[in-house]
């Protein structure tokens, strides 16, 4: 059909510079229909909480919602420091120290999802399993966390993360 | 119709044992079409193409819309503001349904002016006239989703025309409520239907195609192909035409979009739907006027609604009412003007469908009514017998390259067959 085409190298360009718009196009029609599923403004307005802490005796804790899943704060006792601050590093899956989980050793502030599928783990009432090492027990699949929220025994591969908060007073965090 | 034969070997290995490929080679590739279409013939592949942006926009607007008279109008507008690029998903879809309709009516009157809808078409014409009525109930279930004053109060007065019904009519109007008035039952049962109705249509719409793959496209000559040189391969001839027509399809829709987003809706539905409050002047959707013009035209309740159904209803039996063998308008000198006449008295409905229902309206309403009917039932029928047509062309390559001669397009192809 092309035997007798002049210019073939011009046809070319045009058929590169075509097909190259068309892609050009396809992508920013395609865009807005992926972004759409993304979270939405009011969604990501919602992200950050303050928590009033004057609340949680030593000894008690609280489970607050931020970002649709539980953070679990803990106003830790002197022994459940001692045990997680005494820890041998080579002990830990995921070693890290408890010093670099914390703003102030008293309150210890993690999300309650465990990092091996997604499950709240037991142990925030005075009455629920708490696992091996005294902190938190997934019953999913069985992993335990200790005091520091760090993984000891079981599925999981990291310790349970530590949102971004700050101190907004002595009595008042910003989770997010 | 040879089978073609694929270079690719796994194309080939599929296509030996599921015939997709050789299917789409007959359907898209070498099927023969007239040589002669004009733009006019582009309508229906934009017509799929609305439907595909209505359906892919509709799939994703809901996802974010809650289907609840306490919610429905605030996630419409979460959506308008909150949603990435929801404004402009809900914007293509909401100017979608008019551009779809547009597209459709420019469709349905290439088929009236060329006489597509006459033997052997018949199925095909019908199968496209219920495609009609379906998007009509679509549309219509979809402006009542933002549950805005227009979406309510045009819910109102539609569901009650079938209260016209004699001694059931309340009763059916109570069921498709689901309750004594448009309320919670009836915006979500709307909202499921109207997310069924869109694939109904898809069946149809293949139907229609298959109807209309089995004696190929009409043409505006309106004479039947008469051999290879009457007929060139769907691609690259038409795919390219098709796709040029897209494009400026494409940019009209895209400038009303972003530019005039607004133009073809009514300010008073991002008003919250009010039961205790009509709006002073409610219309419905511009292509709904020349209808509800119909409606507003016969001082009878019941009669204004059989009226309004009837004027499609027509269409139904339009190849039985059209006996002239004359296809195309081209050749016919006198339906020729009163189809102009046809279409302008529908244009003229569509005027005062959207005119307060007082004073000269009324009359010309009732005036433009009766004009509608009458084409359709005295005049197409009256024309076949006493209209006397011009003299048809020998074959469709006749008027283009004078006789069944090989023309140098046709030789080209014969070349590129091989």
């Amino acid at each position: 059909m092309s035997d007798t085409v002049e210019n073939q190298g011009r046809r070319d360009f045009i058929v590169v510079a075509t097909n190259t718009m068309l892609a050009v196009g396809a992508a920013a029609v395609i865009y807005p229909f992926v972004n759409q599923m993304n979270p939405a403004a009011d969604t990501l307005a919602l992200s950050s909480i303050e928590v009033d802490i004057s609340g949680i005796e030593e000894g008690q804790a609280i489970t607050v919602k931020w970002r649709g899943k539980p953070v679990f704060i803990r106003h830790r006792t002197a022994k459940e420091i001692e045990l997680a601050s005494q820890v041998n590093m080579d002990d830990l899956r995921d070693p890290q120290g408890d010093l670099d989980r914390v703003e102030k050793p008293e309150l210890l502030v993690i999300q309650g999802i465990c990092t091996h599928l997604g499950c709240v783990p037991l142990g925030q009432k005075i009455s629920e399993v708490k696992g091996d090492y005294n902190g938190w027990f997934c019953p999913c699949h069985g992993s335990h966390y200790d005091t520091s929220g760090r993984i000891r025994k079981g599925p999981a591969p990291t310790n349970l993360e530590v949102p971004p908060y700050t101190f907004l007073s002595d009595n008042v965090i910003k989770i997010g | 119709m040879s089978s073609p034969e694929f270079k690719n070997p796994v194309v080939k290995w599929i296509d030996h044992r599921l015939p997709v490929f050789s299917f789409m080679h007959h359907e898209l590739h070498e099927y023969p079409t007239p040589r002669n279409l004009s733009y006019l013939w582009n309508l229906g592949s934009l017509a799929g193409l609305a439907l595909v942006t209505m359906i892919v926009t509709g799939i994703i607007l809901a996802m974010h819309y809650t289907p609840h008279v306490d919610h429905a109008f605030e996630s419409v507008e979460r959506i308008m503001r909150d949603v990435n690029h929801g404004w402009l998903i809900r914007y293509i879809h909401m100017n979608g349904a008019s551009f779809f309709f547009i597209v459709v009516y420019i469709h349905i009157f290439r088929g009236l002016y060329y006489g597509s809808y006459k033997a052997p078409r018949e199925l095909l014409w019908i199968l496209g006239v219920l495609i009609l009525l379906l998007m009509m109930a679509t549309a219509f279930m979809g402006y009542v989703l933002p549950w805005g004053q227009m979406s309510f109060w045009g819910a109102t007065v539609i569901t009650n025309l079938f209260s016209a019904i004699p001694w059931i009519g309340d009763s059916i109007v109570v069921w498709l409520w689901g309750g004594f008035s448009v309320d919670n039952p009836t915006l979500s049962r709307f909202f499921a239907l109207h997310y069924l109705m869109p694939f109904l249509i898809v069946g149809v719409v293949i139907l229609h195609i298959i109807a209309l793959h089995r004696f190929g496209s009409n043409n505006p000559l309106g004479i039947d192909v008469s051999g290879k040189q009457d007929t060139i391969p769907f691609h690259p001839y038409y795919t390219s035409k098709d796709l040029f027509g897209a494009m400026v399809f494409l940019t009209i829709f895209a400038s009303a979009i972003f530019f005039y987003p607004n133009f073809l809706g009514h300010p008073d539905n991002y008003i919250p739907a009010n039961p205790l409050q009509t709006p002073a002047h409610i219309v419905p959707e511009w292509y709904f006027l020349p209808f509800y013009a119909i409606l507003r035209a016969i001082p009878d309740k019941l009669g204004g609604v059989l009226m309004m159904f009837g004027a499609i209803a027509v269409l139904f039996v339009l190849p039985w009412l059209d006996r002239s063998p004359v296809r195309s308008g081209r050749f016919r000198p006198l339906f020729k003007m009163f189809f102009w006449v046809l279409l302008a008295d529908c244009v003229l409905l569509g005027y005062l469908g959207g005119k307060p229902a007082e004073g000269i309206y009324v009359m010309l309403s009732r005036l433009a009514t009766a004009y509608y009917f009458i084409h359709f039932l005295v005049i197409l029928p009256l024309l076949s017998v006493v209209e006397k047509t011009r003299p048809l062309p020998q074959s469709i390559s006749t008027p283009v390259t004078g006789g069944g001669m090989v023309s140098a397009p046709a030789a080209k192809r014969g070349k590129a067959d091989v």
